[in-house]
């Protein structure tokens, strides 16, 4: 079942295309990652499904329903340029943000009180925001953004600003909401935070979606069949097939391309040749991919 | 949708209310008024006291012109030589010297007044005119006119003014109080749309450069972040107003009694109340006033003014939102406050350049009804009498340039809110307003 989907999307500001054909779609309960450059679009196309801004071709549905106003109370949304009201105390704050997503006030305290225990800021509740130091306030940003408890959660650029304790504490909240069933688009352009949350993946540049899938299809899509081999060989003068990566005390690494044999048959051949020491895969990283990927449409 | 607006509303006037920062200027600006009429009326009574009464030195060639002493000045005369009388002006003696040569009456010249500081233009004018009262006298007699016939035939004409309606009713009408409703109704408005304008940019720059704007546009549509706004703020501002009057009215009252003045309507009240019409002996221009406001009709003025006061604010208010929505700080600002301050300006030198002076001008009627000027100029006609066809088109307009002005300003407002850093004039605005 697809909570997001859109279908030919464009948008452009005067002569600036910053969205051209775009199609998505984002699966139930499953975190997906918008990856892309500085620039590729990955803003505008949020902005477009939080209603920030218009669209002026295509089609967005949420839950299967065509995106009208009501659906602001399904979807949460950190944006990157995120700030709090600074003289405001934290649950006034929190009170007002949750009022405004649709939620009714004695509902939203509770809610409050709750996240405010989660995150131990219980006893900060009647201190404003300029009164809080900086991870603080940006955990009571987060729960700005998931105090209506939303079944779409879209964080733009989510770990930029935190300090690493925080964005391991926010990194968990993100996993366990996944975990209660709600969906998370993330859009990043840092990749090593990608390929340990996401399960789905989708790549913007230049204003197009170049590359979509799970990580898993999209890894293996992109293996290259080339393993990388460390052995002790019988003798030393053993010449190994594929490029020789390194040479020392008796050990040898070199790369070995598959051709038409299993890698059963190929470690099979090589057990023959020496002593194995290690025998794996080279698969390309998200980022390999991606960079790969934005030369070759750059070369179109 | 209404909901989320009342929420902002909410929002923007509880917290401002809230601060320490308005309860402080709501409870001082209020006394500074009292306390400067206080003042005034203290020193004014030291004044009158006779110590301060100028002393004048006046030396007549002619000894035909004696100036009689009143409660401001008095005359000295003395056969003193010219240099003796300004040492005494020099030594601090007199206040001035007076001197008067050798006069042909049909041609007089030469009067001197010498004095240490210049001296109030009032004194002047009235030296000016008792001299040449006198001499008009001196004239009519060398014709062979008696003085005193002639005074006989003075006489003293009052005209009253009676504004007859259509409907037959008749009212008196003062000019002077008319006036001062005008004056005060205006500048109030004038101020009242200037300092919330102010607040509702600010905030607007506030929410946008701390970032929270677009976590709230996530959640409601800028036309409605931006109505609340302005809504919220306008209430914080008549709150803020509705206390004034209660403080102004109490504090005056007491800061009166204390120099045993009484308020007009106290007074009215007390001279009804003596006889159900006013005494006969009473000082006829106090009587004429005290008509003048029994006549006015006050329901109409304070409907008009929270009409234009309300109006006036919205329709500038939108403009001072979009303002704060185009720049990233107050102090970019400036640029762009051109279109607001000039046509207020306009119309608060149109109140007392044309409106105070004929309201029933052709300009006056324009500046009443056009909307960047109706909210001030107005309120200089309103007291006056206006007619209601003449309102009722000049509120419809006002209403509808309200619409146009929140209508364009919501265009500016929501691409504004979201463009940080760039450099936004005048051609960015109109780009802004040609997209849909």
């Amino acid at each position: 079942m697809e909570i997001l989907s859109i279908r030919s999307l464009n948008k452009s500001y005067g002569s600036h295309v910053a969205l051209k054909d775009f199609d998505l779609s984002v699966s139930k309960g499953k975190i997906f990652g918008l990856l892309g450059p500085n620039g590729a679009g990955k803003t505008t196309l949020i902005r477009i499904v939080n209603q920030i801004i218009d669209k002026d071709s295509g089609e967005i549905y949420i839950n299967g329903q065509a995106l009208k106003m009501d659906h602001v109370r399904n979807i949460g949304y950190l944006p990157e340029e995120r700030g709090l009201y600074k003289g405001m105390k934290v649950k006034e704050q929190l009170l007002y943000f949750a009022q405004i997503k649709g939620l009714r006030k004695q509902d939203a305290k509770q809610k409050i009180t709750n996240w405010l225990e989660k995150l131990n800021l219980s006893q900060w509740k009647d201190k404003k925001i300029q009164d809080l130091s900086k991870g603080m306030a940006q955990k009571v940003q987060f729960i700005a953004t998931v105090i209506h408890r939303p079944d779409l959660l879209i964080l733009d650029e989510p770990f930029s600003g935190f300090d690493p304790v925080n964005a391991e504490i926010i990194k968990n909240e993100i996993l366990e909401l996944r975990n209660q069933g709600v969906t998370i688009v993330l859009s990043t352009h840092r990749m090593e935070s990608v390929e340990l949350l996401c399960d789905e993946i989708a790549m913007i540049n230049r204003s197009k979606k170049i590359l979509d899938g799970t990580i898993q299809t999209i890894k293996e899509e992109a293996k290259t069949n080339v393993f990388r081999v460390k052995m002790i060989p019988d003798s030393m003068e053993y010449v190994p097939m594929g490029e020789e990566l390194r040479r020392q005390d008796g050990m040898l690494e070199f790369k070995l391309e598959l051709k038409d044999q299993k890698p059963n048959e190929l470690l099979g051949m090589l057990m023959s040749k020496g002593e194995i020491l290690g025998f794996e895969e080279i698969v390309p990283s998200i980022e390999e991919i991606f960079i790969q990927k934005i030369n070759e449409s750059h070369g179109e | 949708m209404a909901n989320k607006i009342f929420l902002v509303i909410q929002r923007e006037y509880l917290a401002r209310v809230k601060k320490r920062s308005f309860l402080l200027a709501t409870l001082i600006t209020p006394l500074i008024f009292p306390t400067i009429l206080g003042l005034f009326l203290w020193v004014g009574m030291s004044d009158t006291v006779g110590e301060n009464r100028k002393v004048i030195e006046v030396v007549d060639e002619n000894n035909s012109f004696f100036l009689e002493s009143n409660e401001l000045y008095s005359f000295s005369y003395s056969e003193l030589g010219q240099e003796d009388a300004k040492l005494l002006v020099q030594e601090g003696l007199r206040f001035g010297f007076l001197y008067i040569p050798k006069l042909d009456i049909q041609n007089p010249k030469g009067i001197v007044f010498y004095s240490e500081e210049t001296p109030p233009i009032s004194m002047i004018t009235n030296l000016e005119a008792s001299l040449q009262s006198k001499m008009e006298s001196l004239r009519l007699q060398a014709s062979g006119i008696d003085p005193l016939l002639l005074s006989a035939f003075k006489t003293n004409v009052d005209i009253q003014s009676i504004i007859v309606s259509e409907a037959g009713g008749e009212r008196i009408s003062n000019s002077v109080v008319n006036y001062a409703i005008g004056f005060l109704a205006g500048i109030l408005i004038y101020t009242f749309i200037f300092v919330y304008g102010n607040q509702v940019m600010q905030g607007v720059i506030e929410e946008k450069s701390s970032r929270i704007i677009e976590i709230l546009v996530s959640s409601l549509k800028p036309f409605q972040l931006m109505m609340g706004k302005i809504i919220g703020i306008g209430a914080v501002g008549l709150t803020q107003f509705l206390i004034w009057i209660l403080l102004i009215g109490l504090v005056s009252s007491l800061v009166m009694g204390y120099f045993g003045m009484k308020m007009p309507q106290q007074q009215m009240l007390e001279m009804s109340a003596q006889q159900g019409l006013f005494p006969a002996d009473g000082n006829p221009e106090i009587v004429e006033i005290l008509q003048m406001i029994q006549g006015l009709d006050f329901v109409q003025i304070t409907l008009t003014f929270l009409i234009y006061f309300v109006g006036g604010y919205l329709l500038y208010g939108a403009f001072f939102a979009a303002i704060g929505a185009a720049v990233d700080s107050p102090s970019d600002a400036q640029q762009f406050m051109f279109p607001v301050t000039i046509p207020l300006l306009v119309a608060y030198m149109g109140l007392f350049i044309f409106v105070l002076d004929d309201p029933n001008s052709n300009v006056s009627f324009w500046l009443s009804i056009i909307p960047f000027t109706s909210p001030v100029a107005m309120m200089g006609r309103v007291s006056f009498g206006v007619p209601w066809h003449h309102l009722a088109l000049s509120i419809s307009l006002l209403v509808a340039g309200f619409l146009s002005t929140a209508w364009l300003a919501g265009k500016i407002y929501r691409i504004g809110i979201l463009v940080h850093g760039s450099k936004v004039n005048y051609k960015v605005l109109w780009k802004w307003l040609k997209q849909n």
